[in-house]
């Protein structure tokens, strides 16, 4: 011990390059903006201020990562570490910001609509999804292993916080405890692996540690195999590999719908830049040990995500568990460890990105007041009622399903392009099959909507039982029928798709009870009271019960939005998914673009 | 056995080291013991302290004197301070009882996991299955002050996640202040069911779908029904 005097060290503080961190900057400082103003102001602005400088800061944080990607990929120039390598400014970095930015902007325009009908303004969704994107581009672009942490972090406790963030709904903060508790768990248990990593390797910094390994050979290498092991774990917590995916389904089903969007695209791309990183910069020359164990989280991810959403009744759990199988085809990629396995996991993730955040922004418009219908139920015969919605949630899901001619199929094709390339066959063919259970569900889906409205159709019911094969043969195949004509009405849609909003004509829900004296009584309409159910609603109910009236099956809520609420017109909801649906078919019809741009998104070691 | 091992491996460094560490170690196990045995969580609480304290008296030991520091300030002094609130908040004379368990299962893996990461512990101490780089950033030489080295790196190597930590302790006031605020007058919506219905009646819920068969969907879904008792709990 030495407590006396002490010889002063010459201390070098690192040239910082703002340039760098410019993302970042604008994202944290924007968030510290809108809630500084918010508070100087006493909410003086209307809550779609909020939206619209969020949107702002999160094109703002797109121009940026634009900057610094034609920046470093000029002739000139190259990529760079900056910070004293705390951060790698490289295309793959600067990729994720972009996916990241743009997931901010698609929900900071969708979700003021929804947050209006909630009744739940202010600026805490906007300031927390803006804090969360930046612990995202944080690890996206982390060199080190204390900054990827940190970044996880800020990631993710903004995320529990948006999971409960419906203070009203009791499954909101259902799903923000138990996101939190093992999220909590599997920050430590990342903690721990980094704490061990370092304890074999001398530094935190993935080049160091690339550059230890590759000059020494460890004799015993069982703790940097245990600190891989327990990062992996972490960061298959974050993007829900298979046996670390039990939160997602409860989460995105109790979560409010926005702040779901927001999280399966934004954690999903930041995890697997985490583990990209971590494993191709930082451990290399352990691949033969890891591939394998990625090699079994990804058979496990396909099949389990695929045939656990067959049996889902509700739509926000079968899109969880899809977005679980979606994650196993992103990891593929990485199995492959080639560059061209690289690239189409990040073609995958970028545009499984935009079908996420388009399937859940329509989710929460169908949920209609309350965020409540869910059921399958609700979607039948949803083309009737809102045939654009439909029509996007039918291209979501025929791009989801991998159906040509959308992003979806191309991602599928890369990443088992990738994974023949690298003779892994087992694994392509196991993916192909899950992809065929996987059509399944969302070609149900699909037939709900475009389902009659009541009557006779009985087949849907069934299939959405998942019980009596012979009528779920007769779903599959009006299914086809249906899908294709969604098909076929999308691409008449797409081109008037923006006139149509600005005539205010959408998504206006029916109200086809007319006068119901409780509904059309304003002092209960403007209370903010949601009558769930009215007496009248008890009666159906009972008829639904009986023999013989499948057809009147049918969620009760639908029906009991307050005509006074304005819901039905929801113009950013409207352009978000209109962007969505956009980049899903022209990325599909014209690839090369996107698959080019993820082609240079190299890694800098 | 784990002691003598340690204690064979510091006894050629000093005798005086060896004392103190035999003496904080006894500390830190006994508070330990403590925590899991006393019924009262008040003395829990202040077997931790003990513990945290002889903890502090070994990274002082191995010359990590900041940390020591920090050990006592933050973790004796704030956590713990912050747990007896909590337990003053919450009744300070409730006193645990092992008999009802609501769980039973957990005291035996407790005890079975405890029994593995001893096992891992000892199989760690004598197998030497660690080879691996020594740390640049902390030399035991003693020539440096432990604070001088910290200050070092947290302003050089670690700049930027010491900064980035802002990002993070704003995101938690943020969040903390958003889950604390009053809940609305606004009665429970959301995902719950109607009031008028009452719990357990036969009605249709988003959940439950009727099949062709009279079969219930809630039974194929994983899940499905804990929503359903959560709802019904909710009302």
């Amino acid at each position: 011990m030495n407590l006396g005097v002490v010889p002063t060290l010459a201390l070098v503080v690192p040239k910082i390059n703002y340039w760098a961190i410019l993302p970042d900057l604008i994202l944290i400082g924007g968030a510290l903006a809108v809630l500084a103003l918010s508070s100087l102001t006493g909410r003086r602005f209307p809550a779609i201020w909020y939206s619209v400088s969020t949107a702002f800061l999160a094109l703002a944080t797109l121009g940026s990562a634009l900057y610094l990607w034609f920046d470093i990929t000029g002739k000139h120039h190259h990529a760079f570490v900056a910070i004293d390598a705390g951060i790698a400014v490289d295309g793959f970095s600067q990729l994720i910001t972009m996916l990241v930015a743009a997931t901010l902007f698609l929900v900071a325009l969708s979700a003021p609509g929804y947050l209006r009908r909630e009744g739940a303004g202010g600026p805490e969704f906007y300031v927390l999804s803006m804090l969360s994107a930046s612990g995202a581009v944080l690890m996206g672009s982390a060199n080190d292993l204390i900054v990827m942490f940190l970044g996880l972090e800020v990631l993710s406790i903004a995320l529990y916080v948006m999971a409960g963030s419906n203070l009203k709904a009791i499954a909101s903060g259902e799903a923000a405890l138990k996101y939190f508790i093992l999220g909590a768990f599997s920050s430590a248990i990342f903690l721990y692996g980094i704490a061990l990593t370092y304890g074999s390797t001398g530094s935190t910094n993935l080049a160091s540690i690339a550059n230890y390994l590759a000059k020494n050979l460890l004799e015993h290498n069982g703790v940097l195999l245990a600190g891989a092991a327990l990062m992996l774990l972490g960061f298959g917590f974050k993007v829900a590999l298979v046996p670390f995916h039990a939160w997602s389904p409860d989460v995105y089903q109790g979560s409010p719908t926005p702040s779901v969007a927001f999280m399966s695209s934004v954690a999903k791309a930041a995890g697997f830049a985490g583990l990209i990183r971590v494993f191709y910069s930082a451990l290399p020359t352990l691949r033969l040990d890891w591939q394998p164990v990625l090699w079994v989280l990804s058979v496990a991810t396909l099949l389990v995500g695929s045939v656990l959403a067959v049996v889902q009744t509700d739509v926000k759990r079968m899109l969880a568990y899809s977005s679980i199988s979606h994650a196993g085809f992103i990891l593929i990629g990485l199995v492959a460890a080639n560059p061209s396995g690289i690239a189409g996991s990040l073609y995958y993730l970028f545009t499984y990105s935009f079908l996420a955040v388009g399937s859940f922004t329509v989710v929460a418009l169908v949920a209609g007041k309350g965020d409540s219908n869910h059921s399958l139920a609700s979607y039948r015969g949803l083309s009737k009622r809102h045939p654009y919605l439909a029509a996007a949630m039918a291209l979501m899901l025929i791009a989801q399903a991998g159906i040509p001619f959308t992003t979806g199929f191309l991602g599928k094709f890369y990443v088992l392009a990738a994974a023949t390339d690298a003779h892994s066959y087992a694994l392509a063919l196991i993916a192909i099959l899950s992809s065929v259970i996987a059509a399944f569900f969302y070609l149900r889906l699909g037939v709900l909507m475009y389902a009659p409205d009541g009557g006779e159709l009985a087949v849907a019911p069934a299939v959405a039982s998942g019980s009596a094969s012979g009528s779920a043969q007769a779903g599959s195949a009006s299914s086809a029928a249906a899908t294709a004509l969604a098909g076929t009405e999308l691409l008449d849609a797409e081109d008037e798709l923006l006139p149509v909003t600005r005539k205010g004509s959408w998504f206006a829900v029916p109200d086809d009870r007319g006068g119901d004296p409780i509904l059309d009584d304003p002092a209960m309409a403007g209370s903010g009271v949601a009558l769930v159910v009215s007496g009248d609603e008890a009666i159906s109910g009972e008829v639904v019960n009986g023999p013989g009236a499948v057809g009147e099956l049918r969620a009760p809520e639908i029906i009991d939005v307050p005509s006074s609420e304005k819901a039905g017109r929801d113009i950013g909801a409207a352009i978000s998914i209109a962007i969505c649906c956009t980049v899903t078919v022209f990325f599909g019809v014209f690839p090369s673009m996107l698959i080019d741009f993820a082609k240079q998104a190299k890694l800098l070691f | 056995m784990m002691s003598v091992n340690f204690l064979a491996a510091v006894a050629h460094v000093a005798v005086p080291d060896a004392v103190t560490f035999a003496v904080a170690a006894v500390v830190v196990v006994l508070g330990a013991i403590g925590v899991v045995a006393t019924k009262s969580p008040i003395h829990g609480a202040l077997c931790l302290v003990g513990t945290l304290i002889g903890v502090a008296v070994l990274f002082l030991e191995e010359q990590a004197d900041f940390l020591a520091a920090v050990q006592v300030i933050v973790y004796a002094g704030a956590i713990v301070v912050l747990f007896l609130f909590v337990m003053m908040l919450m009744g300070v004379d409730r006193e645990e009882s092992f008999k009802d368990d609501p769980m039973k299962v957990q005291r035996v893996v407790g005890i079975i996991v405890g029994a593995c990461v001893l096992a891992g512990v000892l199989i760690l101490a004598n197998v030497q299955w660690v080879t691996g780089a020594h740390s640049a950033n902390a030399p035991l030489t003693g020539r440096v002050s432990n604070v001088n080295d910290l200050a070092n790196s947290v302003f050089t190597v670690y700049l930027l996640p010491f900064e980035a930590t802002a990002a993070l302790l704003i995101t938690a006031v943020v969040g903390a202040v958003l889950l604390a605020r009053r809940r609305s007058v606004v009665p429970l919506v959301g995902m719950t069911e109607s009031p008028e219905v009452p719990p357990g009646s036969p009605e249709v819920s988003p959940t439950e779908l009727p099949g062709d068969d009279g079969g219930s969907v809630a039974e194929v879904a994983p899940g499905g029904e804990d929503k359903d008792q959560n709802e019904v709990v909710s009302q």
